[in-house]
């Protein structure tokens, strides 16, 4: 059984307006989270991400479906039940979301107290988290005098206080620079690895999918489009959706403009799709070098993603018009081609 | 009348009456005023759309109560409340009756202090005290109050400023106190140094409420 299950979750708002429509924020949506997954969750804002995460943490009941976090049935639990399922869930925010009012050590001792654990274990938690996270020193400042990515590396030690087996970071770091990103998403990856605590990251940032999910689902409108090991489908997005989002981190087929302008200049132009697995570009290009055929690299690149390698590269290709229809055939039997002109 | 015809000399026993008096009203009727203004604005605050125990019925019930009192200008809240005065205190004049109008008429607007600076604290921050399974209440006790503690201070230290401005006037229409001492000996006497006497009495005594009030805040806000 997955670590989080969602069976057909529905969630609605009702109207803002009295008599308006109520808002259908979640609209039937089933996904499985694996122990040990770093699972992503990317939509562009108004999919329902926040709101999905919500249903997990029981910070929301779903309209209907059945939610389950390691084996418990959220739907029909009372409210102290709820908060015993809360207990065992990690989350982090964007805004951080620290209490003001304490310092580093009193934020992280705070879901110590809710959980009733003892003074003298709290203080030997506390110190292993701070340390755990990089932030010793920083024990009895308060959060103002923190940096952003500091204030976060509290709010995931935080998270972590109670040791959950599920950790959410909903836009965690959309509100740091790409530098201190990096760096928390580092941390993540580790709580990952070293505790093995299952993540879910929600995010708008491909470049945050890329660097630490191993699994991810693209939101739209309340449903779950697509989904998949991200190496599979950052190497091939089957929704447009998808498509835009890893389009944004990686060089897919020229369009539009770029693609007006590479025709103005190239009378041939091919893109071929080389997937981990798939022939290698030595023994394409052989193809194109047996048959007297040159070729330019005019657009794309090689991406590694969750170890797997793949790429779009587009060629021009000069040479004699019929061998190079030959040599088109031979690479398109290799891998799969696009004749873009 | 000149300076050198005023009676302050052999006034002065009155005038440290009085100024006691005023003290001890003004600090019964934070204690009363303020507590019950505290469960007021806390009421008010949990109640709301999106509160922690939202409830449209009690947030309306308590809207138009503080509505309707808060508005009421203090010299008519007095004679307003008497009824009520003579049922809670025994009596409907003096300074039981007065500290009960007085209570009346700072509990209302204390409890709207009390709302808005709960309103500020930050809405991710309790649902951060939330996700972490806090209760309802708990979060009422650890993280909103203590979030606004810092305004909720200040917030208080405006109260008591009105308070002391509230007790002028009721020792005015029948109690102990500075205001009273004032009317009586430096406006009806055209003695103007009785007067600047208890204003300077009055501008001390606030002064030192807000500067208490100020560092307190600074304390609690740390930023
Ligand atoms: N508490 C709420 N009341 C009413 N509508 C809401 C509420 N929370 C979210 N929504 C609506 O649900 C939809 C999804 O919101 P959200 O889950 O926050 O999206 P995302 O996190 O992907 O940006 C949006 O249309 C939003 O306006
Ligand atoms: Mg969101």
């Amino acid at each position: 059984m997955a670590l989080v299950e969602l069976r057909d979750v529905r969630k609605e708002y009702p109207p803002a307006k009295r008599g308006g429509e109520p808002v259908h924020a979640i609209r039937g949506v089933d996904l499985d989270v694996e122990a040990g997954d770093i699972y992503a969750v990317v939509g562009y804002s108004g999919a329902g991400k926040s709101t999905l995460v919500r249903l997990v943490n029981a910070l929301e009941p779903a309209t209907s479906g059945s939610v389950t976090v390691d084996g418990v049935e959220l739907t029909g639990l009372k409210e102290r039940q709820l908060q015993r399922v809360r207990l065992g869930i990690g989350m982090i925010f964007q805004q951080f979301n620290l209490l003001h009012s304490r310092t580093v050590w009193g934020n992280l001792a705070y879901p110590l107290e809710v959980a009733g654990v003892g003074r003298a274990e709290q203080q030997q938690r506390i110190s292993e988290l701070l340390h755990f996270v990089g932030l010793a020193d920083k024990a009895h400042q308060y959060p103002e005098q923190l940096s952003g990515g500091q204030k976060q590396r509290v709010g995931i030690a935080r998270a972590l206080a109670t040791s959950p087996k599920l950790l959410l970071a909903d836009e965690a770091t959309s509100a740091l620079d790409p530098d201190t990103t990096q760096e928390v998403l580092d941390l993540l990856a580790r709580v990952n690895r070293e505790l093995g605590i299952t993540v879910v990251v929600i995010t708008h940032e491909m470049d945050v999918v890329r660097s630490i999910a191993n699994k991810v689902a693209v939101m739209e409108d309340g449903l779950v489009v697509e989904r998949g090991l991200v190496k599979d489908v950052f190497a091939e997005p089957q929704h447009a959706v998808t498509k835009r989002f890893v389009g944004t981190v990686v060089d897919t087929v020229p369009a539009g403009e770029v693609l007006d302008d590479l025709r103005q200049r190239h009378r041939r132009l091919v893109t071929l799709e080389f997937r981990e697995g798939s022939p290698g570009q030595s023994q394409v290009f052989a193809e194109l070098l047996d048959r007297d055929v040159r070729f330019e690299l005019v657009h794309g690149g090689i991406e590694r993603v969750q170890g797997a390698t793949f790429g779009n590269l587009t060629l021009a290709l000069t040479g004699e018009p019929a061998r190079v229809q030959e040599a088109v055939a031979a690479v398109s039997r290799l891998v799969r081609t696009e004749e873009l002109a | 009348m000149s300076t050198r015809e005023t009676r302050l000399p052999e006034l002065w026993d009155l005038v440290w009456q009085n100024t006691v008096s005023t003290l001890w009203i003004v600090a019964l009727v934070m204690l009363i005023g303020g507590l019950l203004g505290l469960l007021l604005g806390v009421g008010l605050y949990v109640s709301r759309p999106g509160g922690l125990y939202q409830n449209k019925v009690v947030s309306a019930v308590l809207n138009v109560l503080v509505n309707f009192f808060r508005p009421i200008p203090f010299v008519i809240l007095i004679a307003a409340v008497q009824p009520a005065a003579r049922a809670v205190v025994g009596t409907g004049i003096g300074n039981r009756a007065l500290v009960f109008a007085m209570v009346v008429g700072s509990m209302f607007a204390i409890a709207r202090i009390v709302e808005q600076n709960l309103v500020t604290v930050q809405p991710g921050v309790i649902e951060a005290a939330r996700s972490m399974g806090a209760s309802r209440l708990r979060i009422l006790r650890t993280v909103a109050l203590p979030e606004a503690l810092g305004p909720l201070v200040l917030g208080y230290t405006f109260a008591f400023v009105a308070v002391i401005d509230m007790q002028a006037i009721a020792s005015v229409i029948g109690g102990d106190g500075i205001g009273g001492f004032a009317l009586q000996y430096g406006y009806r006497q055209f003695d103007t140094v009785v007067t600047w006497t208890a204003v300077v009495i009055i501008v001390v005594i606030v002064q030192l409420v807000q500067f208490g009030g100020n560092r307190l805040a600074r304390h609690f806000l740390r930023r």
